[in-house]
């Protein structure tokens, strides 16, 4: 492990494949956010961490992403994500996935130890304590689930926003509820998942916050869709967009100023 | 009305009925309004709430790990209190004893106090087809028995119904009352029923109960009860027939009152239950009261088979329903949309291996996998693994829809090669990008129409995070 007063950090990014594909721009908010805290940046050639396979019982897929994304990030300190969900896949169920053989469940428990979510790596292992930020408004802040009950991601993200300057966190009545989003749930089960997040759109309109925050990608495509086909005027961004003061790009789901019609 | 056919295979179905029920709607409302602030201030009020978790899990644990020494040293106490057991290994094998004992006793009449093993096993529609009246005694089983309806929820069985159908029903199955009596508080409600239900008490000539612990040590069974049903169930008639799985068995007095300690607190909030009632065998000489005949029907129905495998630790389930309580997508839905006995997260991973994970597969796959129930558990079941658990056996015996295998394989040919996924989404998102551009969102989309029939699906921003990146720095690492 690095020692932090000779050498920076070394952290693997592991951007997530929401991140990757949908909203890039998150993914350099946590570049920014890292380097900001002394880390050096490293993103290695990634897919997916394999949790849509583990939770469809698929554990033969899930093995082979999980051995591919280990060796990529070998030589990293820390592995990050933005993200609760993938955070937690890694440095939870990796174990889980290779219990009964004992050299590569030793290996997963190894790697697991170094991978965190990123807000909460910030907070809990780099000591960061504010932000230099600035949002003009009132946020809601969704805890989206595994984030909150596999890592304890709570205090840490609030901690942070109330260090951006002009921000005010409004919380909901229920903010640690399931969105209804689920990985394949949301679409397996679309009737059901749309119940669920209509209960939650219906919270985050509660709060009169004109932005919606959380840390996974996945959970806020879901409340932004859900929002947009309401026709409710709230925009979702990821935490770490606002924490590092990179909200130039519209909101998730919203078209770019220039375009619109 | 108990255990009809399951309809749990029809999952889906009955969630789009529940969804469109507006009094069940109504009527959850008050799950998620009560349960959840009355357990928290319970486990507030409890600072070592916490390590009685680690105790209750652990006294299951080491029961179920010498189940066969405590099941032996429960008969031979049950023996020596004059009790007798009866080991059923099947749903039908229970139903069978119990209505053998009631047939040779001539019985007419059986009050029941509140049971989900006798949901399981069917016993109601066995007794009524054996021209045996059984009158349900708890409130809320009342209520639903009049209705016609299985329990929607294990410890609040008519939790899906509101007031004022309660008091429809009781105009409709209570003639003999004035028909302009009032009916609009609970209390009224309480008081008419308590008052039918007392000529069925003294009538009974068998009282049949559950049990929520049998211990080992003393041969007790024991009920928790906020109403007092029970205790006037099993001691005015002349039999009194326990029936429970063989999870219940507790080592010692003990354990059962350290898993208390944890029971109604997860449940209703409450430090107890409102009445513990300890029975030991028939009555005594000179016991002032009690019955003069002691059964208990010991069911196993698959549960020995669960011990060692990995749905063990869901015998150390102690019934108190906070998983449901406390579950998304019960919340939305209510109990009956499981379509079996039993409903919410436990339901998920105890319907499969009762009834068959063709018939039950559904209820796993429900699941967001939020873990609320496994953070609220009292005796901490893993419940999100356990289903997923199902998941895997589905997989592998591929029982899962062609269309999630299908899927899955083609998104793993591209995860499992790196350079190919990164060139392939690229040029996707790119693309996806570009025609979303308008409006940033797509309202329709091909193949994504089960997302899209209900949320708009936000476009990309464009070009992946790591093309950008490479192009950023020229390198991958």
């Amino acid at each position: 492990m690095a020692d932090a007063a000779r050498d920076p950090i070394r952290v693997g990014l592991f951007v997530t494949c929401l991140v990757d594909l949908f909203r890039p721009s998150v993914g350099f908010a946590a570049v920014k956010l890292l380097e900001d805290a002394g880390c050096r940046v490293f993103v290695p050639s990634q897919t997916c961490c394999g949790q849509p396979a583990y939770n469809s019982g698929d554990r033969a897929t899930t093995k082979d992403l999980a051995r591919q994304l280990m060796a990529a990030f070998e030589d990293c300190d820390y592995v990050v994500a933005p993200s609760g969900s993938c955070a937690g896949m890694l440095a939870k169920h990796y174990r889980e996935l290779f219990a009964g053989e004992p050299e590569m469940a030793g290996k997963a428990q190894r790697f697991s130890e170094k991978c965190h979510e990123l807000v909460s790596f910030l907070v809990d292992v780099l000591g960061v304590e504010k932000v230099d930020a600035h949002f003009n408004g009132a946020v809601a802040y969704h805890d989206s689930c595994s984030g909150l009950r596999e890592l304890g991601v709570a205090r840490q993200p609030r901690r942070l926003l109330a260090s951006v300057a002009g921000l005010q966190l409004v919380e909901m009545k229920t903010p640690d509820v399931c969105c209804g989003f689920g990985g394949t749930f949301a679409v397996k089960y679309g009737e059901l998942s749309d119940a669920i997040v209509a209960r939650k759109t219906a919270d985050i309109v509660a709060t009169g916050a004109p932005t919606l925050l959380a840390g996974d990608v996945g959970c806020l495509m879901n409340m932004a869709g859900k929002l947009l086909r309401e026709g409710k005027p709230v925009a979702a961004r990821h935490v770490a967009e606002v924490l590092a003061g990179m909200t130039d790009e519209p909101p998730i789901g919203q078209p770019k100023p220039e375009t619109k019609a | 009305m108990s255990a009809a056919a399951p309809t749990s295979s029809h999952f889906k179905d009955n969630v789009h009925e529940a969804l469109r029920n507006a009094p069940l709607q109504k009527a959850l409302g008050h799950v998620r309004a009560n349960f959840i602030e009355r357990r928290a201030e319970a486990v507030r009020r409890l600072p070592e709430f916490e390590r009685l978790r680690d105790s209750a899990r652990d006294i299951k644990d080491h029961t179920l790990a010498h189940l066969d020494l405590y099941l032996e040293a429960y008969e031979g106490k049950l023996g020596e209190l004059g009790g007798q057991l009866h080991y059923a290994l099947t749903a039908k094998d229970a139903v069978d004893v119990v209505l053998s004992l009631c047939r040779e006793r001539g019985a007419k009449s059986v009050t029941k106090g509140k049971s989900m093993i006798s949901e399981e096993i069917g016993l109601n529609d066995a007794l009524e087809s054996a021209g045996i009246e059984a009158i349900e005694t708890d409130l809320g089983e009342y209520i639903i028995q009049l209705r016609g309806e299985a329990p929607s929820h294990i410890i609040a069985p008519a939790v899906h119904v509101n007031g004022e159908e309660v008091a429809e029903e009781f105009r409709r199955a209570h003639l003999h009352l004035p028909a302009g009596r009032d009916l609009s508080e609970p209390v009224q409600l309480l008081a008419e029923a308590r008052g039918v239900l007392r000529d069925k008490f003294l009538n009974a000539d068998v009282g049949i109960t559950g049990a929520n612990f049998l211990v080992a040590e003393t041969g007790t069974s024991i009920i928790v009860t906020n109403e007092g049903n029970g205790d006037l169930t099993q001691i005015l008639p002349k039999v009194h027939i326990v029936i429970a799985s063989l999870d219940k068995i507790v080592p010692t007095l003990e354990d059962a009152a350290q898993i208390l300690r944890v029971l109604a607190r997860s449940a209703t909030g409450q430090d107890m239950s409102v009445y513990t009632t300890l029975s030991s065998g028939p009555r005594r000489p000179t016991d002032p009261d009690g019955p003069e005949e002691y059964h208990v029907v010991l069911l196993d129905n698959g549960r020995s088979l669960m011990l060692g495998g990995e749905f063990e630790d869901m015998l150390r389930c102690i019934r108190c329903g906070a998983c449901m309580n406390h579950c998304p997508v019960y919340h939305a839905v209510g109990g009956h949309a499981y379509g079996w006995v039993y409903p919410g997260p436990m339901g998920a991973v105890l319907t499969p291996t009762l009834i068959g994970v063709a018939e039950g597969g559904q209820l796993p796959n429900a699941s967001t996998f939020c873990g609320r129930c496994e953070e609220v558990c009292p005796v901490r079941i893993p419940l999100p693994k356990m289903m997923r658990h199902w998941r895997e056996r589905e997989f592998e015996r591929h029982l899962s829809p062609a269309t999630l295998r299908y899927g899955l394989a083609f998104w793993a040919f591209f995860a499992k090669r790196p350079t190919l996924y990164r060139f392939a989404s690229d040029i996707a998102m790119r693309a996806l990008s570009l025609v979303g551009r308008n409006k940033g969102r797509f309202a329709a989309l091909p193949l994504a129409g089960a997302w899209t029939r209900y949320r708009d699906f936000p476009a990309p921003q464009g070009a992946t995070f790591q093309s950008r990146w490479r192009a950023k720095s020229g390198r991958v690492k």
